[in-house]
């Protein structure tokens, strides 16, 4: 069963792929990319990668599609000019499609459990978890603590993107600047989007919040819970005005969000040799080795949620400020 | 499952070079950046379907679960790397947002054509 609902599932992801590469319009392609990444999303949940299918689906049908779109609205809907040497770059990407698929017939056996790729340190984090961290979810874990380094990496990279789209876009004109008839109203006066947007955000910032600090107990963690609360207050964005919004929470607020995060993230590792072991060595935070690991988990889960809530919403209101 | 497992390599096949068709042919900056999304989910695609053990769960201990579970390890780099693709990709849209300010338009061609004269 699971069998044909994978194959399904891939066949539209590989059909909507080529109708996004075809059509001339823009706002049609980016719709489109929101539906292939749903099917993604589906594909994730299928082959047992819970965590990464909330996150590609509340980052690629959600987030994504709207950048996207506050992109278009400052640019284009169409295409303009035909697409360049189309018969030379159809040949060379069919030429490696055809090798990567030859590729294929040499790779283990789909599911293996004596793969390469399952018999190096995967074991060793599955086997060791319970012990020395204590918490049910593995890809937490692995995240939090064994790769903490790693994960430290990536946030600095969303903070400097952040800051590289703030760079060039501009944080926005001061509010009171602005003349009336400029403010944007949102959907203010559409009735049914906004009574199902007034029932749906509350539970969208809980569900973010539970998905933040239930992260290692099930599927969660800073990354999705990040990009939900973002979403939540983007939908909020849509519906009332972008004004609104910012009345909410100001950009100063957010600039500050986009800075804490990865100072957290630094603190909870500097405390870490300060406490006596190495730089994001949990263990020394507390007396007990395994709560000390539970205890750093949490605050950078933490760092990382604050700063992807941060970066995320100042991206957007750096898109939707540009554009009046 | 044999066959599952062939057509999820080839759907990453295919999908990566459909991504790649996009940036190579297109001349529209957004739609190559478009382009280039789906290329990255290809890859994502790859890293997931190499961690799937057969009969496994989602690494997550529960009271009733049964104890094989699929590879974490992968999960967690596409993880943080969609995370990251967001904020890269936007990145990029920043671009392309200051190029149609400053050349009126954001088809590669004739952004060129402006260069030149």
């Amino acid at each position: 069963m699971i069998v044909i609902f994978g194959v399904f599932l891939l066949t539209l992801l590989v059909i909507t792929a080529i109708a996004i590469v075809r059509t001339e319009n823009l706002f049609v392609a980016v719709m489109l990319q929101g539906i292939a990444s749903l099917f993604i999303a589906g594909n994730f949940f299928l082959l047992d990668a819970a965590d990464v299918a909330l996150t590609e689906a509340a980052i690629g049908a959600g987030i994504s599609t709207v950048l996207f779109l506050s992109a278009l609205a400052l640019t284009s809907e169409r295409e303009r000019s035909k697409s360049s040497n189309k018969m030379l770059s159809f040949t060379v990407v069919a030429v490696a499609a055809l090798v990567l698929i030859y590729a294929t017939f040499d790779k283990p056996r789909f599911g293996d459990p004596n793969a390469p790729v399952q018999t190096h340190v995967a074991p060793w984090y599955l086997e060791k978890t319970p012990e020395y961290i204590d918490i049910p979810n593995v890809v937490t874990a692995v995240l939090g603590s064994y790769r903490g380094y790693d994960t430290l990496g990536e946030v600095l990279v969303v903070f400097t993107a952040g800051i590289g789209v703030l760079f060039l876009l501009g944080s926005g004109a001061p509010l009171g600047s602005l003349p009336q008839e400029k403010i944007n109203e949102g959907l203010r006066h559409h009735l049914i989007p906004r009574v199902v947007g007034r029932v749906l955000i509350p539970f969208i910032l809980l569900f973010g919040l539970y998905v933040q600090f239930h992260g290692e107990y099930g599927p969660g963690g800073g990354f999705q819970a990040g990009a939900i609360i973002a979403a939540a207050i983007i939908l909020f964005a849509l519906l009332e005005g972008e004004q609104r919004a910012l009345s909410v929470i100001p950009a100063r607020v957010l600039l500050g969000l986009v800075a804490f995060g990865p100072l957290l993230y630094l603190a909870v590792g500097i405390a870490g040799i300060v406490l006596g072991g190495n730089f994001l060595d949990y263990s020394v935070l507390s007396s007990d080795s395994v709560t000390g690991q539970q205890l750093g988990i949490l605050l950078i889960e933490a760092g990382v949620g604050i700063t992807v809530t941060g970066v995320l919403l100042s991206i957007f209101h750096a898109f939707a400020a540009r554009g009046r | 499952m044999e066959i599952l497992g062939l057509y999820y390599y080839w759907v990453f096949a295919i999908l990566l070079m459909v991504g790649l068709y996009a940036v190579i042919a297109k001349r529209n900056l957004v739609k190559k950046l478009i382009g280039l999304t789906l290329f990255q989910s290809a890859v994502f695609l790859l890293y997931i379907t190499m961690g799937k053990v057969d009969d496994g769960t989602a690494p997550i201990f529960s009271v009733t679960g049964s104890n094989i579970f699929s590879n974490p390890l992968p999960q967690v780099l596409i993880l943080t790397a969609i995370v990251v693709g967001i904020s890269t990709t936007a990145l990029g849209l920043g671009i392309v947002v200051r190029l149609k300010e400053e050349y009126g338009t954001i088809e590669e061609n004739e952004i060129q054509e402006i260069d030149e004269r």
